[in-house]
C-alpha cells in the first residue's frame, strides 16, 4: 500500500488515571482510506486511546494531530465537529424516531426554520442507497433489525463529513450476515478515503477487513503492522503478552486426575453468550478455561452458577440431573462462583473486611439465624490467616489493595465449604506477589478434594495449574486438552487463534 | 436476530397512528350515540360547545403533551392555573390594574415558574414527578396566600371576552377563548413537527441519552418543554378567569390530572417520545363530550364522568401495552 501522509497522528500519549497508567508513551497513527484494527486484551488501553482521541479524556502528555495540525477536543461533539466520529456497541439512536431523522434530528435542512421533510427524506434514501440497504427511511427506527440500526448510526456519522471513523465493537451482537453487510459498508467508506480504526474482539472479522493492526498491551504499544504480514498467531502471542513466564515457578506440571466425575455440563448453552459445549469437571480437579475477552469464558462460568439462564442442555451432578435455576440454587449444590468484577458482583465497599467475610454463609443460614459474633471471629481469624489477607477485619474492604480484596472474596466463598470454586480471572490486576498466592491457594484447594474451574487470560498460569485446558473461541469451546508435557503455551495459543485441532 | 418477516398486521393506518385513531372513532361513536339518544344533540353547537367549555382545558393539555412527549410530567399546571386566576383577580379587583399589563405578568409569572422547574429537573437530576410536585404545592400555597375567598373579576376587557360570541353561521358561535385555543394548538403543532426543538423533543423522550450522544441540545430541550407547559398553564388560567371571571385558590384542582388524562387518551405515551398533538386535542374532546352526555342524561351524577374517564384510562393503557407488545416482537433485538 502506498502509504499517503497520516489523518491521524497520535504521539508519546500518556494517561494517567489514579492508581494505574492507562497509556504509557503510545504512538498512533491512522491513513486515510484504510481500516485499522485496535488490538489488546482487556485493560490493555484500547478504549482509553480512544476517549483520548475523541476528547473524552485530556491527555497528560503527548500530541495529537488531525490532518497535520494540532488538536485537542473538549468532547465528542468538537470531535465529531472535526470530522472524527464515533459508532458504540450499543447503538445510540432513537428508536422512536424514524431512520430519516435518526439520521439528520438537530441539522435537519430548513427554509425559514421550517424543516423541510421531503428533503429530509430525500437525503436520507439518497445516504443509505450508497450503503446498499433498501429500507424504508420513514419508518421508525426500532422496526428495523440490529445490524440496519448499526448502519444508520454509521450513515449519522460519515454524513457529517467524516473523515474519521471509530467503530468500537460495532459488531459483537450482530450475526454473520449482519457482520458482512457492515464490512461492506467499511469497504465502501474506506474506498472513498475515510480512515476506520475497528476494534473487535473477532479475530476473524479482524482478519477479513483491517489492513493494518495496531497492538496494546498494558497501555503500552507493542507495535503495529500490516495484517498479512502478521499471521495470527504471532498477533495473540502479541496481545497476550510472556512477561508473566518470568513468574517464580510453581511446581512441575499436575498430574491429571481419575477421580469421580462432579459436574458435567452436556450441550449447555445459551443463544448470543456461548455455543452448546459439554464439559466434564471431577473432584479435585483443576480445569482451566483459556480464550481471549469475549470468546465465552464468563459465559460459561454464569451458565454453571446459574446467574444466566441455560437456553439448552442440561447440568449433571453426581450422575442426577440437576437445575441450576438461580445462584441460590447452585450454591445448594455447593457451587462458588468467584466473579471477575470484584468490585462491582462481589465486594460490599461499604461494609467492613469481617462482614464482606461472613456475607455468603449468613445469606446461606437466612435471616433468622445469625452467625454469632463469636463464630464469625473464629472464621474470620481463621481465614485471614490462611489467606495472609493484610488489613484490619474491622476497616471497610474498600481500603484494601486488590489482590487482600480478591482474596477476602475468596475467603467468602471457602466459608461456604463449596465442591465446585469458579474463578473468573482471580489474579487480574493484582501485583505478583499475591498472584502467586492465589495461585498456590488453588493447588491446596484441588488436592484437598475441591473442583476448581479456572478462568484466566494469561495462558502461563492456565497452563501452570490446570488438569485440563478448555479452549474457547468466538463462543465456541474448541477443544479440551490434558495438560501433559507436550501441552505448552504456543499450542494454546495456536488453539485460540485457529481454532483448528492441530 | 435476523430480519425475519413477521406477518405485519395491516391496519388501515400506519401503527403509530393507530392509538390517536382510536381516540378519533371512539369521539365519532360517542357523537352518533349522543344523536340517536337525545334529540337537539347532533348539532354542531354541541361539539362548539365542548370546545368552548374546555378551551383553557386544551391550552393546559397542550402544554403538558410537549411534557410527556419529552418523558417527563408535569404536576403543577393546576396549580399554576388557579394561581393565575388568584393573581388576575387580585391585581384587577384590588388594585384596579388594567386588564393587559395584568394578562403579560401572568404568563410571564407561569413561564418563569415552569423554566425554574425545568432547570431543576435538569441540572439536579430530580425525578420532574417531586419538582412538579413541589411547583404543585407552592403555587396552591400561593394562592391561599393571596386570598381564601373567591375574588370576582369585574374588569371590562374580560367581561368583554367572557361574553362575546364569534358567529360562524346560524346557531353557530364559539368564544374568543376557543379561538385562542385553536392558534395554541395550530401553533404547538407546528412547532412540535416542523422545529429542531419539536423534534429534540420527540428525540429526548425517546432516548435521553442517545440524544445527548447525537449531540442535541437536551438541556435546552428539557428545561424549554416545562417552560412552554408552564406558559400555557397560565394562559389556560387566562381563559378560565374568562369562563369563571373570578379568581380562586380552589379553581382548577386535580386540572392536572384531567390533562394528563387527556394527552394519554390522545395516544402519547407516558414513558415519552410518541404521541401527537391531533391526539390530545381529541382526548379534551372526548373528555368534554362524555360530560356532555351525561348533562344531557340529567338523572346521573357527574361523578359518572370520573368514573367514564378512569375506565377509558384503563382502556387506552392496555391498548397501548398491545401495540407495544407486539412493537417489541419485530425484530428490533434485545
Amino acid at each position: 500500500m502506498a502509504e499517503s501522509a497520516p489523518i491521524v497522528r497520535m504521539s508519546g500519549i500518556v494517561k494517567q488515571f489514579p492508581g494505574a497508567r492507562a497509556l504509557d508513551g503510545v504512538d498512533f497513527r491512522l491513513l486515510p482510506g484504510e481500516v485499522h484494527a485496535l488490538m489488546g486484551e482487556n485493560g490493555a488501553g484500547k478504549s482509553t486511546l480512544i476517549k483520548v482521541l475523541t476528547g473524552v479524556h485530556p491527555v497528560d502528555e503527548g500530541e495529537i494531530e488531525l490532518a497535520g495540525r494540532p488538536v485537542a477536543f473538549s468532547g465528542p461533539l468538537a470531535a465529531q465537529q472535526a470530522g472524527i466520529s464515533t459508532v458504540y456497541q450499543e447503538v445510540n439512536l432513537c428508536g422512536n424516531l424514524s431512520v430519516a431523522e435518526n439520521i439528520f434530528v438537530g441539522r435537519e435542512p430548513r427554509k425559514f426554520g421550517r424543516i423541510r421533510w421531503r428533503e429530509v427524506y430525500r437525503r436520507a434514501d439518497e445516504l443509505l442507497d450508497r450503503f446498499d440497504l433498501d429500507v424504508d427511511v420513514s419508518a421508525p427506527l426500532s422496526s428495523c433489525s440490529l445490524a440496519v440500526q448499526q448502519m444508520v448510526a454509521i450513515a449519522r456519522a460519515v454524513d457529517v463529513e467524516a473523515k474519521v471513523l471509530i467503530l468500537d465493537e460495532p459488531t459483537s451482537s450482530l450475526d454473520a450476515d449482519e457482520v458482512a453487510q457492515l464490512f461492506r459498508v467499511m469497504r465502501r467508506l474506506k474506498e472513498q478515503g475515510i480512515a476506520i480504526l475497528f476494534v473487535s474482539h473477532f479475530l476473524d472479522q479482524i482478519y477479513e477487513v483491517a489492513d493494518r493492526i495496531t497492538v496494546l498491551r498494558n497501555g503500552r504499544l507493542v507495535g503495529e503492522y500490516l495484517t498479512r504480514e502478521l499471521p495470527q498467531v504471532y498477533l495473540v502471542a502479541k496481545m497476550i503478552g510472556r512477561e508473566l513466564a518470568e513468574l517464580e515457578k510453581l511446581e512441575g506440571k499436575p498430574l491429571a486426575r481419575t477421580t469421580e466425575p462432579l459436574i458435567e455440563a452436556r450441550d449447555l448453552g445459551r443463544a448470543g453468550a456461548v455455543n452448546p459445549f459439554t464439559l466434564t469437571i471431577r473432584e479435585g480437579e483443576v480445569v482451566g478455561l483459556a480464550g481471549l475477552l469475549g470468546s465465552g469464558r464468563t459465559e460459561i462460568a454464569r451458565l454453571l452458577f446459574g446467574a444466566d439462564h441455560a437456553g439448552g442442555g442440561s447440568v449433571h451432578m453426581g450422575g442426577k440431573k440437576v437445575t441450576l435455576r438461580s445462584p441460590r440454587a447452585a450454591m445448594n449444590h455447593k457451587i462458588a462462583f468467584c466473579s471477575e468484577n470484584r468490585r462491582e458482583e462481589g465486594l460490599v465497599d461499604e461494609l467492613t473486611v469481617r462482614e464482606n467475610i461472613v456475607l455468603a454463609l449468613q445469606a446461606d443460614r437466612g435471616w433468622s439465624r445469625p452467625v454469632s459474633a463469636r463464630k464469625a471471629d473464629e472464621l474470620v481469624r481463621k481465614y485471614v490467616a490462611a489467606l495472609n489477607i493484610k488489613g484490619d477485619p474491622d476497616e471497610p474492604v474498600r481500603t484494601l489493595s486488590g489482590g487482600n480484596q480478591q482474596k477476602v472474596l475468596l475467603a467468602r466463598w471457602l466459608i461456604m465449604e463449596p465442591r465446585l470454586l469458579i474463578l473468573d480471572e482471580p489474579t487480574r490486576g493484582i501485583d505478583v506477589g499475591a498472584k502467586a498466592e492465589i495461585q498456590r491457594l488453588v493447588v491446596e484447594l484441588s488436592d484437598g478434594g475441591m473442583a476448581v474451574l479456572f478462568i484466566s487470560a494469561e495462558l502461563d498460569e492456565v497452563l501452570r495449574l490446570s488438569h485440563k485446558v478448555g479452549v474457547l473461541r468466538d463462543r465456541t469451546l474448541v477443544a479440551q486438552l490434558d495438560n501433559d508435557d507436550a501441552l505448552t503455551t504456543d499450542t494454546l495459543m495456536g488453539k485460540i487463534a485457529s481454532g483448528a485441532p492441530s | 436476530m435476523t430480519a425475519t418477516t413477521l406477518p405485519a398486521r395491516r391496519f388501515g393506518v400506519p401503527r403509530k397512528y393507530v392509538p390517536v385513531a382510536v381516540t378519533g372513532c371512539l369521539f365519532v361513536a360517542m357523537f352518533v350515540i349522543g344523536g340517536f339518544r337525545y334529540e337537539s344533540f347532533a348539532t354542531g353547537q354541541v361539539v362548539l360547545n365542548v370546545f368552548i367549555d374546555n378551551a383553557f382545558l386544551l391550552v393546559v393539555a397542550v402544554g403538558m403533551t410537549f411534557v410527556i412527549l419529552s418523558g417527563g410530567i408535569d404536576l403543577s399546571v393546576g396549580s399554576v392555573v388557579a394561581l393565575t386566576t388568584m393573581v388576575s383577580a387580585t391585581l384587577m379587583t384590588g388594585h384596579g390594574w388594567p386588564a393587559w399589563p395584568v394578562i403579560l405578568l401572568v404568563l410571564v409569572m407561569g413561564s418563569v415558574l415552569g423554566f425554574a422547574m425545568g432547570a431543576i429537573i435538569h441540572y439536579f437530576e430530580i425525578q420532574p414527578f417531586i419538582v412538579t410536585l413541589a411547583g404543585m404545592f407552592l403555587a396552591r400555597g400561593l394562592c391561599y396566600t393571596i386570598g381564601t375567598e373567591s375574588i370576582s373579576i369585574t374588569d371590562p376587557v374580560f367581561t368583554a371576552f367572557a361574553q362575546t360570541r364569534i358567529n360562524l353561521g346560524p346557531d353557530l358561535g364559539i368564544s374568543p377563548s376557543v379561538l385562542i385555543a385553536a392558534v395554541v394548538v395550530l401553533v404547538a403543532g407546528y412547532v412540535l413537527h416542523y422545529t429542531r426543538l419539536g423534534r429534540s423533543v420527540y428525540a429526548v423522550g425517546g432516548n435521553e441519552n442517545s440524544a445527548l450522544l447525537m449531540g442535541l441540545p437536551v438541556a435546552r430541550t428539557k428545561i424549554a418543554v416545562y417552560t412552554i407547559s408552564g406558559f400555557c398553564s397560565a394562559l389556560g388560567g387566562i381563559l378560565l378567569s374568562f369562563y369563571m371571571l373570578s379568581g380562586y385558590g380552589l379553581h382548577a384542582v386535580g386540572m392536572e390530572l384531567d390533562a394528563i388524562a387527556a394527552v394519554v387518551i390522545g395516544g402519547a405515551l407516558l414513558t415519552g417520545g410518541s404521541g401527537y398533538l391531533l391526539g390530545t386535542v381529541l382526548g379534551v374532546l372526548v373528555l368534554g363530550l362524555t360530560q356532555t352526555i351525561l348533562s344531557f342524561e340529567g338523572t346521573l351524577s357527574s361523578w359518572w364522568t370520573r368514573i367514564f374517564i378512569g375506565l377509558l384510562l384503563l382502556a387506552f393503557i392496555l391498548l397501548q401495552r398491545l401495540i407495544g407488545v407486539r412493537r417489541s416482537l419485530r425484530p428490533s433485538g434485545s
